[in-house]
């Protein structure tokens, strides 16, 4: 007897909806037993956690306040994946579209007329994360360098060139010395909606939606899309297969430095640790959970942004240590993406005598 | 995209549902503490939650209080401080410098919250800043330093370059060059508050640079033990390190909060507290001397003893003459350095091996 895992051809509309169900309930059940053995009260955990997150305004505020990096990187990662080119490199090009737009906020920015000086910030971020992007688009298109290994390898060159700009000459030089850059000029914050929420978040459906129009409504996303299903089937029909990545590329990273420069104005309104919090990481988990689709991404960036704010509650109303909020983002997050396998295969178990030949396995991604 | 809209309203609902079960009885005054590291650090925070740990036994059920621990310095923490806030605690303690401005933040959007930030110099009306003069600890732990060094070398492992870490260098040094001026301290900075690899890799290499004993200033016993197992002697802080570390420890500068947070919680309570800019010293029970290692003979022993009645009796560790790095007087003798000078203090006295980045 054999277990294995076979495609299935249509997904029936029950399934849609019974798997994430499923996985949730898994989820609610691995966390609630991890609770217990550390001898605290599963459903006043999970209480805590959801009025902490979705339960007041401020809450909200805070979940949305995550949210907008965390569906800009996603879609950003999303576009590249599209192509399958890996772009592991969000974070990198988050924070150097972070420093882009502190930049131009704290050295052009007192001597800009001010409406100028917000719209400049965010374009230089725009900028910055498509420059950053472009360099694995480059040498993947030019040289065929893998490029998951040289995004992955920028993220922490762009991380230490923050480190060393607001350790060393950004410095703030009324900061008493703490690391950190000194203050933006308010012309340079973007507006607060409610609580600690900015005006970033209208970037959200506005890029979501022209992601979307783009693959399906126009020549160039169709293009697109017969690149990331088949290269070679692209290149028969005389599609510019390289340009087309680079381009693609550069729009993923430039997504990508815009959540950095709403990161800046937005919230810390200075350059300061704290920027690279792993968004950029993060992204790919809400990418592969939204199955790329554009439109989907905004709302489970919304739920991992809920998760990231509740498991603070963990620790912060229920004197639970901080390790356990993290353990329990795990594991909502696991049965969720382990349910997605569900919609894609169905198990079947198989006496000894089926043929192999039937069966379609498991391969790469799922 | 449906089953994840789906399974998105299924959270809702299921976290809606769930949302009125948290709410909670609300009498006893409600306090959180937001700490830097865990507890468990056996360093600065270890001493932050026994500064806590008293308050509760002292108040009993008076009080209520919630912690959170490893919260970055950062846009992250106003949102941590801004969450206890909203959810209704009447008084929020952030316990390290790179909170100050978050805290202001908080401080100006919730007036009816009592906040109390550690180690800063920004204040609100609802916002006061507590500190203590570790320095005149380290002073003492200082003279020891001086008198038990061979290579004339100690190494200093040395968190961020602010007042606060310039002022303990400082002082320690005094101490040093008050027993032994041929004595240089030597500063390596890690820039962290508690990263045990880093720290530990400051201390060695100070300790390859022949340094044979070993200060410090962050939080984790890292340092303490790098010394210990080249067999060289540290001083601690924060805690008393020896009691973690053994007696290659030859004495630790501590900070001792209860006092300080028993008395702030009370006039909380009885609705008197003002906004206020704390800042004990060794007489005020705030910071203290621990008790010295066997290794520290009684010759020494009785120095520091002598050095810390001066103190208790008022005489300043920041007494002229003091000589910056180049050899020039700063304060001459008969002056003493005015508190706030000491407070955004950002240069070295002489005997300091390093710079204030």
């Amino acid at each position: 007897m054999r277990i294995v895992f076979e495609k299935r051809k249509s997904r029936a509309r029950g399934i849609l909806f019974a798997v994430p169900a499923l996985s949730f309930m898994i989820s609610m059940l691995l966390s609630g037993i991890v609770l217990l053995i550390a001898g605290a009260n599963p459903f006043e955990t999970f209480a805590s956690m959801a009025s902490g997150a979705f339960g007041s305004s401020n809450g909200f505020s805070e979940t949305l306040v995550k949210t907008i990096p965390l569906a800009l990187t996603g879609l950003a990662v999303a576009l590249a994946f599209k192509l399958r080119f890996w772009n592991i490199g969000a974070e990198g090009q988050l924070v150097l579209g972070g420093i882009a737009s502190s930049w131009v906020a704290l050295f052009l920015g007192p001597s800009l007329p001010e409406p100028l000086v917000l719209p400049l910030c965010i374009a230089a971020g725009f900028a910055a994360g498509a420059l950053w992007a472009g360099i694995p688009g480059l040498l993947k298109t030019r040289l065929s360098v893998d490029e998951t290994l040289v995004t992955l390898m920028l993220n922490y060159v762009a991380i230490l060139f923050a480190e060393y700009l607001y350790y060393g000459p950004w410095r703030d030089p009324k900061g008493y010395g703490f690391p950190g850059s000194a203050p933006f000029i308010e012309a340079a914050w973007l507006p607060r909606i409610f609580g600690r929420a900015h005006a970033g978040i209208w970037f959200i459906p506005v890029i979501a939606l022209l992601f979307w129009v783009l693959l399906r409504r126009t020549r160039w996303g169709f293009e697109l899309s017969i690149i990331g299903a088949s290269p070679r089937a692209a290149r028969y029909q005389g599609i510019a297969v390289q340009r087309n990545i680079l381009l693609a590329v550069l729009l993923s990273g430039a997504i990508a430095g815009l959540a950095g420069a709403c990161e800046v104005t937005g919230i810390s309104h200075r350059l300061q640790q704290g920027l690279n919090l792993g968004y950029g990481f993060t992204a790919i988990i809400i990418a592969w959970m939204s199955q790329l689709n554009p439109l989907a991404i905004p709302f489970v960036a919304l739920l991992m942004g809920g998760i990231l704010v509740g498991g603070d509650q963990v620790q912060m109303m229920m004197g639970l240590p901080s390790a356990m909020g993290t353990v329990m983002q795990g594991l909502i997050l696991f049965p969720m993406l382990a349910g997605s396998l569900f919609t894609e295969y169905r198990i079947r178990v198989l006496s000894g005598k089926a043929k192999k030949s039937k069966v379609a396995c498991v391969e790469g991604e799922a | 995209m449906k089953k994840l809209v789906l399974g998105v309203l299924v959270l809702a609902i299921a976290f809606s549902l769930a949302a009125p079960l948290a709410a909670q009885a609300k009498k006893p005054l409600k306090i959180a503490f937001v700490y830097i590291g865990p507890p468990g650090d056996m360093g600065w925070t270890y001493e932050q939650d026994r500064g806590r740990l008293a308050a509760v036994q002292h108040f009993g059920n008076k009080i209520e209080t919630k912690y959170i621990e490893n919260v970055p310095e950062g846009p992250d923490a106003e949102r941590v401080i801004r969450q206890y806030a909203a959810a209704g605690f009447d008084m929020i303690f952030t316990t390290s410098f790179g909170y100050m401005d978050p805290t202001l933040a908080v401080a100006k959007d919730f007036p009816k919250v009592i906040f109390e930030h550690c180690s800063g110099y920004k204040t609100a009306p609802n916002m006061a800043t507590y500190f203590g003069r570790i320095e005149e600890a380290r002073y003492l732990t200082g003279i020891i330093a001086g008198r038990m060094t061979k290579s004339n070398i100690i190494g200093y492992a040395a968190a961020f370059p602010i007042p606060e870490v310039v002022r303990g260098i400082n002082g320690f040094t005094l101490g040093v060059k008050s027993v032994n001026p041929k004595a240089q301290v030597r500063v390596v900075w890690t820039n962290t508050w508690y990263d045990p690899v880093k720290e530990r890799e400051a201390a060695v290499a100070l300790l390859d640079s022949g340094a044979d004993i070993i200060a410090q200033h962050q939080d984790t016993t890292e340092p303490q033990k790098a010394a210990q197992e080249r067999g060289k002697y540290s001083i601690g802080y924060d805690s008393d390190m020896g009691k973690f570390v053994g007696d290659s420890v030859l004495a630790s500068a501590v900070w001792e909060w209860s006092t300080y947070y028993i008395d702030t919680i009370q006039k909380a309570l009885d609705g008197t507290w003002k906004t206020h800019e704390y800042w004990g010293g060794l007489k005020d029970n705030v910071v203290k001397l621990s008790s010295l290692s066997p290794k520290v003979p009684a010759s020494v022993v009785a120095e520091v003893e002598a050095a810390k009645k001066k103190i208790l009796d008022g005489w300043s560790i920041f007494s002229g003459p003091i000589k910056d790095q180049s050899g020039k007087v700063v304060y001459a003798a008969g002056q003493v350095v005015p508190d706030d000078k000491q407070l955004s203090m950002d240069w070295f006295v002489e005997g300091v091996v390093g710079k204030v980045q």
